[in-house]
């Protein structure tokens, strides 16, 4: 009742002054505009991409090495191998790291501590770091120096270089996302598990963590959908365009986006147009590990 | 003596287990709270990784190209051999800017009326279809915008009339600026959301239309959150590689002109990088210097937006 009086009112009241109706029509209109503008950018883009892409990917557009020489008989089998070990490693490193920082900065860390502090402001800094800066440190640090870590680089780069760098780079993400999920379990639960003898780690392994793994779990894949789908880092730490055979560990290593930038700046139209077939490889690979996060999400979200 | 022992036997024993488990229990704990602490200062150690390296690679730079040399010079060409090579990253900071600056011509006011519109406007039904559309845009990898602003956006360009060389600095700058576009309206709708509701009600009492409402009342009420979308946005848009490197061509230009090619610091950064020079040479070194201006850049950047999204959380939350 009172809201429809409110309504009414409102109404009176704008009906008073018509010019500012025709305003309000025109401002409201100015908004649609631009989500229409910024969607059918959306729309063009993929259709684009889809006509020029899907009809060349095949069986074989999978399974073949890319070529140089015959258009028709390139693939992007070493890319797309590449792109999963990627991020098979980076979820091994990016998890137990990700989510013991956000437990720590969640449940242990007192925020009035400074050191805190600095570790908050600069994981929220490193988010916005420009991912070619880290492509900077991978080269510097883990390619050619001190942390060359097992030797496994010999100066020389490798997918297991490339795989650390993206999960530096994308290492914030997951710790921001994880830390929202731990923070949304309610403090009641801990204080049951503590009122029952629980100790501080018992709670958080028993309760907490099992109370945010679908947060957890929708915060790693995306974090890895974009680790995937980052092109300047993999240029920096040496992954290349045009690989032979598969990728290794501790090998050169070729990646879905290096196969498209790749092909993208080819001069000869007939080679370029491949970019398209690869960036359809890649965008169905994101879908895929898309679906599977709503998936967890609707599948094992809690409800408190 | 016998009591002593008998009550050593039964409850002293025990509360001495009790205590020793008790004991266990916390050292087990204090090892885990370490563990755990050791995790978040990775973070800080990449941060300190980033910096060790750009300072003591771009000091081996500096040792040959005077730093005035550098930050005022005019002329910017580090990988051509003998004479002509020159270490001006001006021009290579003016297609950075003049790039940004384009690309912020589209995202801001395209990327605060999607942001405007979402959190003011649209009914619950739209917004559950429209924020995901939105997020979708941030989703799509930057390559994909970079193949796309070369082969369909400048063909289109042309097509429309306007003469561009193949590489060059508008399609380039139009591209980026869709590509922060989410950040822009996302981070900003986060801030209109989080106005109450009752300064819109108190608006509306006094007799004020909608637009109004939205222009005079949420939007100055949301502006710390606002400057912090724009800010971000700026970063990335600063920070960016592949789309100015796909779509803008190989030569940072001084110059108005956005029918000719553009570099950015990212894109030479890669560039180079992909020239595969030789380690320790002083092209190699170009790599750190850019790279240290462009940190320092986006550093600011981000703890500027970091300070703005702190002060409206703090007066809303």
């Amino acid at each position: 009742m009172t809201v429809a009086e409110t309504s009414v009112t409102r109404k009176v009241v704008e009906r008073a002054s018509s010019g500012a109706r025709t305003k309000d029509l025109l401002f409201r209109s100015a908004l649609l505009l631009c989500l229409f503008v910024a969607v059918s950018f959306l729309g063009v883009l993929l259709i684009d991409v889809a006509i020029d892409g899907v009809p060349l990917v095949t069986p074989e557009f999978i399974t073949n090495f890319p070529s140089r020489l015959d258009p028709e008989r390139s693939g992007v089998r070493p890319a797309l191998i590449g792109t999963l070990y990627l991020m098979a490693l980076c979820a091994a490193f990016i998890v137990p790291i990700g989510v013991a920082a956000a437990v720590y900065l969640e449940e242990f860390a007192d925020p009035s501590r400074w050191w805190n502090r600095v570790i908050e402001v600069n994981i929220q800094n490193l988010a916005a770091v420009p991912s070619v800066v880290y492509g900077i440190l991978g080269l510097a640090f883990i390619v050619r120096g001190p942390i060359d870590i097992w030797g496994l680089g010999q100066g020389s780069p490798t997918l297991l270089a490339g795989a650390l760098t993206l999960g530096l780079l994308v290492l914030p993400v997951v710790i921001i996302v994880s830390r929202e999920a731990i923070r949304a379990v309610p403090p009641s639960i801990r204080e049951g598990a503590l009122a029952l003898g629980a100790t501080k780690w018992q709670t958080i392994w028993k309760m907490v963590l099992p109370g945010s793994i679908a947060g957890i779990a929708t915060g790693v894949i995306l974090a890895l959908s974009r680790a995937i789908g980052e092109t300047a880092p993999l240029i920096l730490v040496g992954a290349i365009a045009f690989r032979l055979s598969d990728p290794t560990i501790d090998g050169q290593f070729s990646a879905l986006p290096i196969a498209i930038f790749g092909a993208a700046v080819e001069p000869r139209d007939e080679f370029r147009i491949l970019a398209a077939g690869a960036i359809v490889v890649l965008l169905a690979v994101l879908l895929l590990m898309n679906s599977l996060a709503i998936y967890l999400r609707n599948r094992y979200e809690q409800k408190w | 003596m016998r009591g002593g022992t008998e009550t050593a036997a039964r409850p002293g024993a025990g509360s001495t287990s009790l205590t020793r488990t008790r004991t266990r229990r916390s050292v087990g704990e204090q090892a885990i709270k370490v563990l755990l602490a050791g995790a978040a200062v990775l973070s800080v150690l990449t941060t300190t990784g980033i910096v060790i390296t750009l300072i003591s690679e771009s000091s081996k730079f500096f040792g040959e190209v005077g730093f005035a040399d550098f930050l005022f010079g005019t002329s910017w060409s580090p990988l051509t051999g003998g004479e002509s090579q020159s270490f001006g990253v001006a021009p290579l900071i003016w297609s950075t800017l003049y790039l940004t600056f384009i690309a912020l011509l589209v995202a801001v006011p395209l990327g605060l009326g999607v942001g405007v519109y979402l959190a003011e406007y649209a009914s619950p039904r739209v917004r559950r279809i429209f924020k995901p559309i939105v997020e979708l845009l941030a989703g799509i990898p930057t390559i994909v915008f970079g193949y796309f602003a070369l082969t369909f956006f400048t063909p289109l360009l042309k097509d429309v009339g306007i003469d561009l060389q193949v590489f060059n600095g508008l399609a380039g700058g139009i591209i980026l600026g869709v590509l922060v576009l989410p950040t822009i309206a996302s981070v900003s709708e986060d801030a209109m959301s989080a106005v109450p509701q009752s300064l819109r009600e108190g608006a509306f009492g006094l007799g004020a239309a909608k637009w109004q409402v939205v222009v005079h009342v949420v939007f100055p009420a949301a502006l710390s959150g606002v400057v912090a979308a724009l800010v971000l946005g700026a970063s990335r848009a600063i920070g960016e590689t592949v789309v100015i490197l796909v779509a803008s061509g190989n030569n940072p230009n001084l110059t108005f002109d956005l029918t000719v090619a553009h570099q950015n610091m990212a894109a030479f950064i890669a560039n180079t990088a992909r020239a595969d020079v030789s380690a320790g040479g002083v092209a190699y070194a170009t790599i750190f210097a850019v790279g240290a201006t462009l940190f320092v850049m986006t550093f600011a950047l981000n703890l500027v937006a970091i300070r703005f999204v702190r002060r409206y959380r703090q007066v809303y939350e």
